[in-house]
């Protein structure tokens, strides 16, 4: 099993609706996010691109966050889902130096804290919180091993990218892009 | 093309707009670190080598600085840790790919390592010093008769707490100003020339001062050599690396890095050494206390510029 999360750049509006969906599922501090919106334009008006998608973990395959904690308070679930445990973390930091996506912070409790692709929800049989309320219904959550799952046949018949896969740290989330 | 990223909904506290999760207390336990190996190494290694008697300060009395800076380093690595309670989770595993698990487990076997090595000379260090208990003085000869074992002992430990202070910085891929192979090595010289400055400081013999100075000056032409190889990777790599360089060689750490660092850290000394060698007297002090200033800078240089560094935004 491999969890992913194949989100098409093309339906985002930027409405943040994740980023509040994430924020009150998860209890998440407030002036912290879990996930977040990023919008790149490209040129100009009138002849101006502008891309907007939704950010968060990338829950990588090659986790570097995982291999330099000291503790093991951060590791890897069943399908793939990088999660900490609290009470392993010693909150050195390490951890958030080693993300390329900046996808960690530290909790005003002092231990280090993420998206866990809501993982009391898919044990659940649910989707992430972020998934379910997206009104353009741009992101998709399954399974990669499955080749017949929608995020396989997604990435099947459209291009997509990967955020930095130069920092060599195979991420799961895709982004459908035109 | 004119590219623009703006992110909304997240402006996390310590990292964005940039990194500041580790500070001051994260380069003084580098620094403090490498120093601490330094001493350690050269203790143990003259030791081998037999000098005991010619080498005091190396072998006897430079050596208390060890524990009490691996003990300060240790303090400071503690203060910046956010969920300190929990801290002792770091000896309860033994993380092979985390640098930071292997330093935790070095730093647990050469902080009493240091400690007993000061012990089995105390009353060499301080001959006011008198062992009252006689179970102390028993204790002080088993020491003495162990002294080659510890020697034994600390050569690898030191040399891997030196190289350690580096690994740790240029094991994360993210931060493209410390990931470069180079940094190990390169803080490891670092460490055992600031080791070396500091057993200058002690030493009031004429022919032990000659050692260490030469010592020192190979190890500061080493580390300007080193520099200049990390700069010129990073030249040749990719674009968040150049990105990395331009920090260092025309950025906001420029001053600090050119002056303090590589001028007033390594050159002047350098010079100053070199003339002591020649024959004109220089007080040793001068270019000890720049060595060791230039190794601190040097750190705080490589901790905060690094986290300025990034792959996205
Ligand atoms: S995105 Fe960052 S926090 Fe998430 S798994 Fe990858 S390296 Fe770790
Ligand atoms: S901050 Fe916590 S989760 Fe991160 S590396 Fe340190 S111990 Fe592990």
């Amino acid at each position: 099993m491999r969890y992913a999360m194949v989100i098409d750049t093309l339906k985002c509006v930027g409405c943040s609706d994740c980023v509040v969906a994430c924020q009150t599922e998860n209890n998440v501090p407030i002036g912290y996010c879990r996930d977040w919106i990023t919008e790149t334009v490209d040129g100009s008006y009138p002849k101006v691109d502008i891309e907007l998608k939704s950010e968060r973990c990338n829950h990588c395959n090659n986790a570097p966050c995982v291999r330099c904690c000291p503790t093991g308070a951060s590791h890897i679930v069943e399908g793939g889902i990088v999660l900490v445990t609290a009470d392993e973390c010693i909150g050195c930091g390490a951890c958030i130096e080693s993300c390329p996506y900046d996808a960690r912070y530290q909790h005003p409790d002092g231990y280090v804290d993420k998206c866990t692709f809501c993982h009391h929800r898919i044990e659940k049989g649910e989707l992430p919180a972020c998934v379910s309320v997206c009104p353009t219904k741009c992101m998709c959550f399954g399974d990669l091993d499955d080749p017949n799952s929608q995020v396989s046949n997604l990435l099947k018949e459209r291009k997509y990218k990967v955020l930095a896969p130069e920092a060599g740290t195979s991420p799961n989330i895709y982004y459908l892009i035109k | 093309m004119q590219e623009e990223i703006f992110i909304s909904g997240r402006h996390l506290p310590k990292i964005d707009p940039f990194l500041e999760i580790w500070h001051w207390q994260i380069s003084t336990y580098l620094f403090l670190g490498g120093l601490s190996a330094g001493i350690l190494f050269f203790a143990a290694l003259f030791y081998l080598l037999g000098k005991e008697n010619d080498m005091k300060a190396t072998i006897k009395t430079a050596t208390i600085i060890a524990p009490l800076a691996l003990i300060i380093g240790l303090g400071t690595l503690f203060i910046d840790l956010s969920h300190k309670l929990y801290f002792w989770r770091l000896y309860t595993t033994v993380r092979i790919t985390s640098p930071m698990s292997w330093g935790a487990w070095v730093l647990l076997l050469i902080t009493p390592l240091s400690i007993l090595w000061v012990l089995s000379y105390s009353t060499e260090i301080f001959p006011s010093l008198n062992l009252k208990f006689s179970w102390l003085k028993n204790f002080q000869s088993f020491l003495i008769k162990n002294r080659k074992l510890m020697a034994i002992a600390l050569i690898p430990l030191s040399i891997i707490l030196g190289v350690y202070t580096g690994i740790l910085l240029s094991a994360f891929n993210a931060r493209p100003l410390w990931n470069n192979a180079i940094l190990g090595p390169l803080f490891l010289t670092s460490g055992l020339s600031t080791g070396a400055a500091s057993i200058l400081l002690f030493s009031k013999s004429h022919f032990e001062r000659k050692i260490m100075s030469k010592i020192d000056l190979a190890l500061i032409f080493i580390e300007l050599f080193l520099i200049t190889h990390m700069l010129m990777g990073m030249y040749a790599g990719s674009q968040v690396q150049l990105e990395a360089m331009q920090i260092l060689v025309s950025g906001d750490y420029t001053v600090m890095f050119f002056v303090f660092v590589i001028i007033l850290g390594l050159l002047i000394p350098a010079v100053l050494e070199l003339t002591e060698l020649i024959g004109f007297k220089v007080p040793i002090i001068i270019p000890s206390l720049l060595v060791l200033m230039g190794g601190l800078i040097f750190r705080i240089v490589m901790i905060n510029a690094g986290q300025l560094t990034r792959y996205l935004y």
